[in-house]
């Protein structure tokens, strides 16, 4: 049912009907199946897709890349749950890198703020020994949707016959 | 100089294509949303592309062979072998030509003169008829029903076949309707056939789009048919290449040799550049196809669904990337149903006429658009039927 999954991450829009009908299943299956995906953490939530440079003053984002001492028992996760208990913290992730072992998504209304929340807050955890951070300038593509203008709608298509 | 009496009066005879009028209607109005256009969404795959600008890269610019690249018939043949269990001979069953509409147009003037006798199947693609007054010949129109699944029934072939008879166009899987001919609908066709001496154009362009468990049947694929039976297929739906203006055409030798000697004249031959990139296709583009007819499928399953719920009563196409709805619930004719709809709610459909007279009734819809598009216009569409007064919010 991997199907369902990628329709239900192209558009939380389609009613239970709609992807039964596309998937050639029945509707209490697709329920079924999404109540299933729910209880074992696979679907975690519908939120919508926001182009944030297009909304005034919503700030900046960073993507910050932290380099971090395992600890013995828990590795980088007692680290990660940390980083991303912070409010500012959109999203977490350890990556496979022989620079960096976590990458943190972050939110902030200035550069300053991001700044500041990195030398104070994330610099100075016990483990960190380093942070290198990346502004956000623009937004191309996101959650697998573009954001450039309109390029996608565009019918380049010419009208034959 | 009055041009009236230079022009070849054949010609301008001509119906101009109503699925123009429709598009020229939507070109001059802002934010229609079209289910109207018949080439594929995707773009192509981006192996094939690559292939094509490697080959630019290295200046590969020469016309190539009249027949088409030797690599490429050979492909041909194979992928024909292997998708629907027919074979060619590369050297003399198979001619490359600039999209599977010059193939068309070279079978028909091939084969068909002066008083011969075409059966046309209708509703369909809108170039047999024309192709054959050009070539000086009679279309015979045999209209398709609804209750058949807008297939050709082997009376409805029986009941049009008059000694003048010289062949017959068979559009399957069909554009407009979605309709498709299985194994056993063929079957009968050819036994009418076996009587009398009738080639077939059996334009398989939407071979690969057909949904569902059975896939598509060529007609060459039925017991002694292949002898009179000319294959026209070509890239643009398959693998989304439209634009690189390719197909083919396989058939008996005597035949296609006499239709490469007129696109020798007409043509000399196929684009070199579309030439390498569907070699690419033909190599490694099975799991493209398979992608992209998945991807039609849904649309196809939740368009047909909301058609059906609103009214717009659709027999269910098996094949190609258009619905035929009935649009009868309206008590509009087709035409009007569509330019309201049109000017209403700025959604642009095709009338079932632009496909032959007995359309009447339905309009073409295609779903070569991404589901999203699709859900919009379907909102238009429901909305339009509810209240074809109301002006789109």
């Amino acid at each position: 049912m991997n199907k369902l999954l990628e329709l239900l991450s192209r558009s939380a829009e389609f009613t239970t009907a709609q992807l039964a009908t596309m998937l050639g299943v029945s509707e209490d299956e697709v329920k079924q199946q999404i109540a299933d995906y729910k209880a074992k953490g696979i679907i975690m939530g519908t939120t919508t897709l926001i182009n944030w440079d297009k909304v005034p003053e919503a700030g900046v984002m960073a993507l910050i890349e932290l380099k971090v001492t395992p600890k013995a028992e828990t590795g980088f996760d007692d680290i990660a749950k940390i980083v991303m208990s912070y409010d500012n913290v959109e999203s977490v992730y350890l990556a496979a890198s022989s620079r960096y072992d976590l990458i943190a998504m972050v939110k902030g209304s200035t550069i300053q703020e991001i700044a500041e929340f990195v030398s104070k807050r994330l610099s100075t955890l016990d483990n960190v020994i380093g942070t290198a951070t990346s502004f956000v300038l623009t937004h191309y593509k996101s959650g697998g949707v573009s954001f450039t203008d309109n390029e996608e709608d565009d019918e380049q298509r010419s009208l034959i016959l | 100089m009055d041009y009236t009496k230079m022009l070849n009066t054949r010609l301008t005879g001509l119906k101009p294509s109503g699925i123009r009028r429709f598009f020229d209607i939507a070109n001059e109005m802002d934010h229609v949303i079209s289910l109207s256009i018949g080439e594929p969404d995707f773009t192509t795959p981006w192996h094939v592309r690559q292939e094509g600008i490697e080959t630019l890269r290295k200046g590969h610019t020469w016309y190539s062979p009249n027949r088409g690249f030797e690599e490429l018939r050979q492909q041909i043949c194979k992928y024909y072998a292997r998708r629907f269990n027919v074979e060619y001979d590369p050297d003399q069953e198979v001619l490359v030509s600039v999209g599977g509409s010059e193939a068309i147009d070279l079978c028909i003037r091939t084969l068909v003169q002066e008083g011969d006798e075409v059966l046309i199947p209708q509703p369909a693609f809108v170039c047999y008829e024309p192709m054959t007054v050009m070539a000086g010949g009679t279309p015979v129109i045999i209209e398709t029903k609804a209750e058949n699944g807008f297939r050709l029934t082997a009376d409805e072939l029986e009941a049009a076949i008059t000694p003048r008879t010289k062949l017959l166009i068979l559009p399957f899987p069909n554009n407009p309707t979605g309709a498709v001919m299985r194994r056993e609908h063929l079957e009968a066709i050819a036994k009418v056939l076996e009587k009398h001496d009738i080639l077939v154009l059996s334009d398989e362009i939407y071979g690969e789009l057909t949904y569902g468990k059975e896939r598509h049947v060529s007609f060459a694929d039925i017991p002694h048919m292949k002898e009179r039976t000319i294959v026209v297929s070509g890239f643009s739906k398959a693998y989304a290449m439209t634009g690189w203006r390719l197909g083919y055409a396989l058939g008996p030798e005597p035949v296609i040799s006499q239709m490469l000697k007129l696109h020798q004249y007409a043509i000399m031959s196929a684009p070199t550049t579309a030439q390498y990139a569907a070699i690419e296709a033909l190599k490694h583009g099975d799991n493209d196809i398979e992608h992209m007819r998945e991807e039609y499928d849904m649309r196809r399953r939740l368009i047909v669904d909301e058609f059906c719920r609103m009214g717009l009563t659709c027999f269910e196409p098996e094949g190609a990337f258009y619905v035929f709805p009935s649009i009868q619930i309206s008590g509009m004719t087709s035409e009007d149903f569509c330019e309201k709809l049109i000017y209403a709610q700025r959604v642009a459909i095709v009338p079932g006429t632009a496909f032959g007279d007995c359309g009447e009734g339905f309009a073409r819809v295609s779903y070569s658009y991404s589901l999203k598009h699709i859900q919009e216009a379907l909102v238009r569409i429901e909305r339009f039927l509810n209240d074809p007064h109301a002006a789109q919010a």
